[in-house]
């Protein structure tokens, strides 16, 4: 049961090991398949921003094949669709292929694995991405599943080899190895990319091209799963940590859970988002949602602010995309000053208060002034 | 009732090292666990079993050595265990790996009961895909509800199952028909670790252990490295960067030190963090 990712394969019999991937030559039914795709992810109404990131890795893609980027556009017939296939042009996109019905008003795997499955089989793309969120990953294996083809998770980088192929590398042992992945005889290629790993390309405004509309062709009895409600996340407004600006987050250094609102209280003088590592999650001072890393979230703010955090290979994979990442450590060997630009080897317990007295007091609008006259 | 969890045995990655010359992973006495996922999953099938009566059955594919984790699986109070196991799954990946797993849930129902509800983690913290569970949802034509983060009702007779569902921004509530295959998120509940009896029980408890020929693969080419669409074909250590930390010295005022440093390197950060603290 490995995974891309292939944990233990090493001891496979001969026969076992003659891989029908690495044949060179393209199966002919596979040869009409062009083009480069990038799945747009709405959900009530809104366009994940990680599709217009993957747009951004989509077009250098298509740019190299000299094929079009196409974007994928599944939702609700309407305004939200059509304006999401309009943004999609403003991002780099040649063209779109919209499968709007009111079935789809809501993610169901069931209508939305239709709807991609169909379009894929009718247009023929070589290379398909998706974002690695919660619908991306819930449709993406039902899709390559039905499509019986490769699906790399997690890219943290693509691009496309001497021969055409998509070279996809992700991080594997917990990042402290990146493994580059081929999908060599099986169409479409196909890839998830995390939130805020690749960087947001610039919005260009540009008049709306070429939409090419597909039917879903289901009914509401096709589909057995049914949503009943959506219970919105109580701070959902303010629990946007891929996406801060400044982001505080501890470790195992702060020594206990109640240590922790050290990192909070910084985080609140800052306007930032707080986050933590992965043992504070496994010893459940922190919820899940918060953790930075190759197992949770990657982050690209402006500042990060490591408190307490040894930084793990695990930890560094998920704040490399910081501008500027500041340590705080007591040990002066602990590896997060083997990436982090600003450090200072002392006790996080300590510095916390200070630095977030320290900052209160520098950005406080009357010391603005007093700074301006 | 009768419920299907899948687990993997995989190595605890928090104690994975690499080597730092050849920059190749040191597996020598990294040990195994469950995929902690997984363990959640376990815990939701049991919670259900304890309710409405029925069994829980474990399977897993790995080699011979994943039978420890089966067994663990059993202390904890699962009623039966499955291990797919043979060379011919070596290498697979994701893809290949739902071909292995779906013909075995098929040949668990055909054996001791089709299960109601088929349950893995939401992912596994070696290959992180979370590709696997919709796989074999694919693959054996079930519903499938990923990142379940709570089930709310079961209605046997109804043959209808309501969880809540993680999605951006807040949670789904679906309601669907059995059987199905759920994936679940972590729990908020903690995870049991079984009575004396069930110890005792998985102690003479023996592990089913079935070949690809056994559990009724029928295309071995579909299994492991042949079955594989993806090919790994270079692994490397990520680049090291150029330079280390500048370190501030802590002296008597660490904290203005600190924030006059990082101001320094980004002359752009003061007026940004002013404008942030402001709530703009």
């Amino acid at each position: 049961m490995s995974e891309p990712n292939k944990s233990e394969p090493t001891k496979a019999p001969a026969a076992a090991n003659s891989r029908a991937a690495t044949k060179k030559e393209l199966p002919e039914h596979f040869k009409g398949y062009k083009h480069v795709w990038v799945f747009v992810e709405q959900e009530r109404g809104h366009v994940h921003p990680v599709s217009w990131e993957l747009m951004g890795a989509g077009r250098k893609l298509a740019d190299k094949l000299k094929v079009d980027l196409a974007a994928v556009v599944i939702g609700p017939t309407g305004a939200a669709t059509e304006q999401a296939a309009a943004e999609a042009f403003c991002y780099g996109a040649d063209l779109a292929y919209v499968v709007a019905d009111d079935l789809l008003t809501h993610y169901r795997n069931e209508a939305y694995t239709k709807a991609l499955t169909d379009v894929v089989n009718t247009y023929k793309p070589e290379i398909l991405l998706l974002g690695a969120t919660t619908l991306g990953r819930d449709l993406a294996g039902s899709v390559a599943t039905t499509l019986l083809t490769g699906l790399t998770a997690d890219c943290t980088e693509l691009d496309v080899d001497a021969d055409g192929s998509l070279a996809a590398t992700r991080p594997t042992f917990g990042g402290s190895l990146l493994c580059t992945i081929y999908t060599l005889n099986y169409r479409p290629q196909m890839a998830t990319v995390r939130p805020r790993v690749m960087a947001m390309p610039d919005r260009e405004a540009r008049p709306a091209g070429r939409i090419i509309n597909h039917p879903l062709g289901l009914i509401e009895d096709d589909i057995v799963t049914k949503v009943l409600s959506f219970l919105p996340d109580r701070d959902s407004a303010k629990s946007n940590l891929a996406y801060a600006d400044v982001v505080v987050a501890g470790g195992l250094g702060l020594g206990s859970p109640e240590n922790f609102q050290l990192v909070r209280q910084l985080a609140s003088v800052l306007g930032a988002e707080f986050g933590c590592s992965r043992p504070l999650v496994q010893k459940g001072w922190v919820t899940s949602d918060r953790q930075i890393g190759q197992t949770g979230k990657t982050i690209r703010p402006k500042l990060y602010i490591a408190a307490g955090i040894s930084g793990a290979i695990q930890h560094r994979v998920g704040v490399e995309g910081a501008d500027l990442i500041v340590a705080i450590n007591t040990d002066k060997n602990a590896p997060i000053f083997e990436f982090a630009h600003v450090g200072i080897v002392t006790d996080a317990i300590r510095l916390l208060p200070a630095l977030t007295e320290a900052f209160r007091a520098r950005l406080s609008p009357h010391s603005r002034d007093r700074i301006a006259s | 009732m009768h419920i299907v969890v899948c687990i993997k045995q995989v190595p605890d990655s928090a104690q994975i090292r690499v080597h730092p010359v050849t920059n190749t992973i040191m597996r020598q006495g990294v040990p195994t666990i469950i995929n902690p996922y997984d363990l959640f999953a376990l815990e939701a099938a049991l919670a259900l079993r304890d309710k409405f009566g029925g069994e829980v059955t474990v399977l897993t594919m790995g080699p011979p050595s994943a039978a420890d984790s089966l067994r663990k699986a059993l202390t904890f109070g699962a009623d039966r265990a499955v291990l797919l196991t043979d060379r011919f799954f070596a290498g697979a990946d994701t893809l290949a790996t739902t071909y292995a797993l779906a013909t075995a849930v098929r040949k668990i129902g055909d054996t001791f009961g089709a299960p109601d509800i088929v349950f893995t983690g939401k992912q596994t913290i070696d290959g992180d895909t979370a590709q696997v569970g919709p796989g074999i949802a694919k693959r054996l034509g079930l519903l499938q509800l990923t990142y379940v983060a709570r089930i709310a009702e079961l209605d046997l007779a109804a043959r209808s199952v309501k969880v809540e569902r993680r999605s951006e921004g807040g949670l789904q509530v679906l309601q669907t028909r059995l059987p199905c295959l759920i994936t679940m998120l972590e729990a908020t509940n903690e995870i049991r670790r079984g009575t004396m009896a069930d110890a005792l029980r998985a102690a003479r408890a023996e592990v089913v252990t079935w070949s690809a020929q056994v559990a009724g693969v029928e295309d071995i080419s579909k299994c492991g490295l042949r079955g594989s669409p993806t090919i790994v074909k270079r692994v490397f250590a990520p680049s090291p960067r150029a330079e280390k930390a500048a370190l501030v010295e802590a002296g008597d005022a660490p904290a203005d030190a600190l924030i006059n440093e990082m101001f320094r390197r980004q002359p752009k950060l003061e007026s940004e963090l002013a404008a942030l603290a402001r709530g703009y």
